[in-house]
């Protein structure tokens, strides 16, 4: 049984739920309060590790840029986080004229609690999860909807040309980024026969991404886009729009954005973990449930700093060259590696070795002629044009153009 | 008992809901409304214990639909503006429409044998691998599921075939 030693959360659930019946409540109280409990410490203690996580972002951005990073408050800077709240929460909320306020307000909140939500199904262990949801799959896609459309309240509310403007590229980026994401998501599923997260950790005795590496990569690239950074931070991209969505925002509303955004970060790689590296499982993770958080927490880890270290390296995309990524490479790459899989996969589904080596075979053979594709298409194309912009002043040997008049 | 509270809540919110989205003169907020709308078909869903449709609710209509008409709302030019006629001039030939699909469909449900009232159970993982099954098999709804996804690409082309732009500069 659960001893305090091996699996110390799981007892304190248990502990907590004896003394519940202990009060001779009905047992439906008990489940409501257990839950509600649940759920609240589940909340804030993701909102608290917020707090950590702009601590490590700004310091690994700094050494990635050959910066410091915050090292003035504390050892290391690590109460920097804790004195920017303060300053955040003493700051004035302004709400621009014109704002919508319902929609201005309840921005930034959807924004947060849709990442927050996602929380609820991830399985962190043996005996630790949320909702053991049979579609927590959909779920979470489901719960990036409403993200969505936090973003586009808040850039409508806000009553700013800027904040529109963002806002429609975060529609425009956020939709369709999810299509990629979906469909390599259907892979995951298809291996562990279902859509509940505990299922498919423990459906991974082989990691997935040994099994399907390039659904993988889809899936990391496409929820990066989801996150909205760097290189997808189109959305408040601060040269073209001034911040987009968030510009009229101010106090502790513009913080929640950057709440959801540093939460979102983690939480990717979170999902990453639980789906793709074999989340809590590990050598004796079954018989100790502890280990197994360990085991899920530097899984995590080394995907958040691999998303940390493309954001502080790469350029932004051209909005353009955003959508022409999704549409033209991965929406069609994801679809022939599940259609693949799925056939491949049912052919050799017996020996869990022979499963692994067509599997990681197709996956090859798919990589090399989607590269080969890709150089026909781009040796085919033309060279490079360059713009002729008008010039001021006509030279001497040149005739004056004159702009065409539209026929009356 | 409390379930029962709960539900009425839900329902109320529900169809005020839904009765805002046509008198609320902003198109926006009509939108949003609509959003608060579904989302209380989707908990109704939940409370049903099927899990699954309330998450295909919350994907298709908020995640997909919802989104596009705010986003096809923001793209109209008076987004901002309260002005214009609340009610169209054909409004009686649309409560003649809505009056019929609404009758016809009470008596479809109502001649369906295993229609009932009161709470039902559905064992969710069950049903959700009933409804999977039964989409894919010959003789079942195989043929009303290919024709819907025949006629989901037939829209798909037919976007690209108006939002392209030809080369050479023709319309």
């Amino acid at each position: 049984m659960n001893s305090f030693l091996t699996d110390p959360i799981g007892f304190l659930i248990l502990w907590f739920y004896s003394v519940l019946r202990g009060w001779n409540l009905p047992e439906d109280l008990v489940v409501l309060i257990a839950f509600v409990v649940g759920a609240f410490t589940l909340a804030t203690l993701s909102l608290l590790l917020v707090v950590f996580l702009i601590w490590v972002e700004r310091k690994i951005g700094g050494r990635v840029q050959d910066r410091l990073g915050p090292n003035r408050v504390g050892p290391f800077g690590l109460i920097q986080p804790v004195a920017d709240m303060l300053k955040i929460f003493t700051k004035e909320f302004i709400t621009p004229d014109g704002a919508d306020k319902v929609a201005y307000n309840l921005g930034p909140i959807l924004a947060v609690g849709a990442v927050i939500m996602i929380w609820a199904v991830v399985p962190f262990g043996i005996t630790l999860y949320g909702s053991n949801l049979n579609v927590g799959i959909l779920y979470i896609i489901a719960v990036g909807g409403i993200g969505t459309l936090g973003i586009i309240m808040a850039g409508w509310g806000s009553n700013n040309k800027f904040a529109l403007l963002g806002a429609f590229r975060a529609v425009a980026q956020l939709l369709s980024y999810e299509v990629p994401m979906v469909v390599s998501l259907l892979i995951p599923v298809m291996f562990a026969g279902s859509m509940g997260l505990n299922e498919i950790v423990r459906a991974q005795t082989v990691p997935f991404i040994v099994l399907a590496p390039i659904a993988a990569l889809i899936f990391f690239i496409s929820s990066i886009a989801e996150n909205g950074r760097a290189p997808f931070d189109l959305l408040e991209a601060e040269s073209e729009i001034v911040a987009g969505f968030n510009v009229e925002y101010s106090g502790l509303k513009f913080g929640f954005f950057f709440v959801g955004d540093f939460l979102h970060a983690f939480t990717i790689a979170l999902l990453f973990s639980v789906l793709f590296l074999g989340g809590w499982n590990g050598p004796g993770a079954d018989s100790m449930p502890i280990l197994g958080f360990v085991y899920l927490m530097i899984k995590t880890s080394l995907m958040y700093f691999l998303g940390l270290l493309i954001r502080f390296t790469l350029p932004r995309f051209r909005i353009d060259q955003m959508l022409a990524l999704n549409w033209k490479l991965l929406v069609p790459l994801s679809l022939v590696t599940v259609s693949l899989t799925a056939i491949v996969d049912k052919l050799a589904m017996n020996n869990i070795w022979v499963r692994v080596i067509v599997l990681l075979l197709v996956n090859l053979i798919i990589w090399l002629s989607l590269q080969e594709i890709m150089e026909r298409v781009y040796r085919s194309r033309p060279p490079r044009r360059t713009v002729n912009y008008p010039r001021l002043k006509p030279e001497a040997d040149e005739p004056v153009v004159q702009p065409e008049t539209p026929a009356a | 008992m409390p379930m029962q509270i709960f539900f009425l809540i839900i329902a109320a919110v529900t169809l005020i809901s839904a009765a805002m989205v046509v008198t609320v003169r902003r198109m926006m907020h009509a939108a949003l409304w609509l959003v608060l709308s579904l989302f209380g078909v989707a908990v109704l869903f939940a409370m049903l214990e099927s899990s699954f449709y309330a998450v295909v609710q919350v994907i298709v209509y908020i995640g997909a639909i919802a989104i596009l008409v705010i986003f096809a709302v923001m793209l109209t030019r008076h987004m901002m503006d309260d002005t214009g006629r609340q009610i169209a001039k054909n409004w009686w030939a649309a409560l003649v429409a809505v009056v019929i699909a609404f009758g016809g469909m009470v008596v479809l449900v109502l001649s369906w044998s295993r229609f009932q009232v009161g709470p039902g159970t559905a064992p969710s993982e069950l049903l959700l691998l009933d409804f999977g099954k039964a989409l894919t098999a010959p003789n079942q709804f195989a043929i009303p599921f290919e024709v819907s996804s025949v006629l989901l690409l037939a829209a798909l082309i037919g976007s690209i075939f108006i939002a392209v732009e030809r080369k050479g500069g023709q319309k």
